[in-house]
């Protein structure tokens, strides 16, 4: 049985629960509750079809829970509630379900954990484990996230940078467990992009697939990062970049940059370059350009830094770099590069092991000082 | 989204401000810290940022590998070691902010006369895992 095939429905059953007029919260729950039961019957059993088996099989879950919810409320001599439908809405089900799990009210970590379940069909079990949190501790920030949103009523688009913005953070943020939360992000983002037209969406998309199809170059054997400009090209997914460069050229032509689509031409740029020799860093350092005017972000200036340094020279990098906040992180670890450039190995190796010190994560700690050994060695002679 | 662990020592971080030793607390006092650390761990857990928690006897062995076939060397506790780890608490916050914050609601755990202990604990973020995108 194909579980993403079936993952995938999530959305389409959960809005359809929801426009019945269920809760959104006892809805979602009855659509994990009916996943599970796919999951245990279809590959003995499979439906003609499983859309509708789905929303079946969710609804019956769906009066059996306020049955009893019902009956415990009598019981408290409280007055039943019936559950009130949702106003009709031109609003696409599944689109009003991304912009609910992704809604400003929510933290990022529970906008996260709220869109890989309802959105995603992921289990909590399952959300838990690639967090590496307890399952108990996953559940109830699901919980709290529900009740949050649960007033929320959607009858208009919300802001689509703030799902774009949910998306990015589990593609980015690199955990890694049973279920591959980048190719899940990826999933996630195909499944927007079919039902909103924005450059944006597909721009996060094809930044997505140009990363992705970096992967398999991005680890040596004995899991150590593999620098961009060391890696392996031929083993590079050519048709994930294929696909990501024509998605974002689509977009581009729509005349509205983002950030992600200018994000996704970097990308572009280093997957059409055949070595790194042959980079084109002019033509990166211009879109640099056109992400600080889009972000004013300090990271995007420190990135900036490092293309200008390639483009024109590791004296105009540092240059560059000058102006930024020694405190922003990576600060130390791009001097170091643009001083070894220079040919100031001195400088150089002390600045990697600074930078391996303040490292936030244990593969660049590594990496840096993998880069100040090889400085001092090359010093001692 | 980032996980932080919150060190408590038994020695070795500066004297708290309600700087009385467990042992001279009234027997409702002590209970009353006991219940305070059960109640922040479930309330962690209810807000969704609870990952682990655990306490350490205070002694242990040093150990050292002394070569092939050997068993390995004891030895210890030494006295120049002053720091010494009581237990720890593991979170999953959505910022170093709240980090602080929790921990500082921990560090005001109820002490003797009932008053908060502030003492001083010990936040380390953990390394997290390599972004993807990093240009």
């Amino acid at each position: 049985m194909d579980e993403v095939l079936l993952r995938s429905l999530t959305p389409q059953v959960l809005g359809i629960l929801v426009r019945r007029g269920a809760d959104f919260a006892a809805a979602e729950d009855a659509v994990q509750d009916a996943l599970v039961e796919a999951v245990r019957v279809w590959p003995d059993d499979p439906p003609q079809n499983s859309r509708a088996w789905l929303v079946t099989v969710a609804w019956r879950k769906f009066i059996d829970a306020t049955r009893a919810e019902a009956s415990r409320r009598r019981r408290e001599d409280l007055v039943e509630e019936q559950p009130v439908p949702e106003p009709a809405s031109s609003l696409d089900d599944t689109l009003r379900l991304y912009f609910l799990c992704a809604h400003p009210s929510l933290t990022p970590s529970s906008a996260v954990a709220l869109t890989l379940r309802a959105v995603g069909g992921l289990t909590t079990r399952q959300i838990a484990q690639a967090y590496l949190v307890p399952e108990a501790t996953m559940s109830q920030r699901i919980t709290r996230a529900k009740r949050t949103v649960s007033g929320v009523r959607l009858d208009r688009n919300g802001d689509v940078a703030t799902v774009l913005r949910v998306l990015y953070l589990v593609f980015n943020e690199g955990y890694s467990g049973d279920v591959d939360l980048a190719a899940e992000a990826i999933r996630l983002t195909r499944q927007l992009a079919a039902v909103v037209d924005h450059p944006e969406v597909a721009g996060l998309l094809a930044l997505m697939l140009l990363h992705h199809a970096r992967r398999p170059a991005r680890t040596a054997p004995d899991g150590s990062l593999v620098p961009l400009a060391e890696q392996d090209r031929s083993r590079w997914d050519t048709a994930l970049i294929a696909e990501g460069v024509d998605i974002l050229q689509a977009a581009l032509a729509c005349d509205r940059l983002g950030e992600f689509q200018a994000q996704a031409a970097i990308a572009a740029l280093h997957a059409d370059a055949p070595t790194a020799a042959e980079t084109d860093w002019v033509q990166i350092v211009e879109w640099y350009d056109e992400l600080v005017r889009l972000t004013d972000s300090p990271v995007v200036r420190l990135n900036r830094a490092v293309a200008v340094g390639e483009a024109d020279g590791p004296r105009a990098g540092l240059a560059a770099l000058a102006g930024l906040d020694a405190a922003l992180p990576r600060h130390t670890a791009v001097a170091a590069y643009l001083h070894e450039r220079d040919g100031d190995l001195a400088t150089a190796a002390e600045l990697y092991a600074e930078a391996a010190h303040v490292a936030p994560n244990l593969a660049e700690r590594d990496h840096l000082t993998r880069q100040a050994a090889r400085l001092n060695a090359a010093i001692r002679g | 989204m980032a996980k932080y662990l919150l060190l408590k020592h038994y020695r070795g971080a500066p004297a708290p401000v309600n700087n009385v030793p467990m042992d001279q607390w009234a027997p409702e006092e002590v209970a009353a810290h006991i219940r305070f650390m059960q109640d922040f761990a479930s309330r962690l857990e209810q807000t969704g940022e609870f990952v682990d928690a655990q306490a350490l006897a205070p002694e242990g062995s040093w150990v050292r590998y002394d070569g092939e076939g050997r068993p390995p060397v004891t030895d210890g506790p030494f006295a120049e070691t002053k720091d010494l780890i009581a237990g720890w608490m593991v979170i999953d916050v959505d910022s170093h902010e709240r980090a602080l914050e929790l921990a500082a609601e921990l560090s005001a755990a109820p002490g003797a006369g009932g008053r908060p202990i502030h003492e001083w604990l010990e936040v380390r973020p953990f390394m997290s895992e390599p972004p993807t995108i990093t240009e």
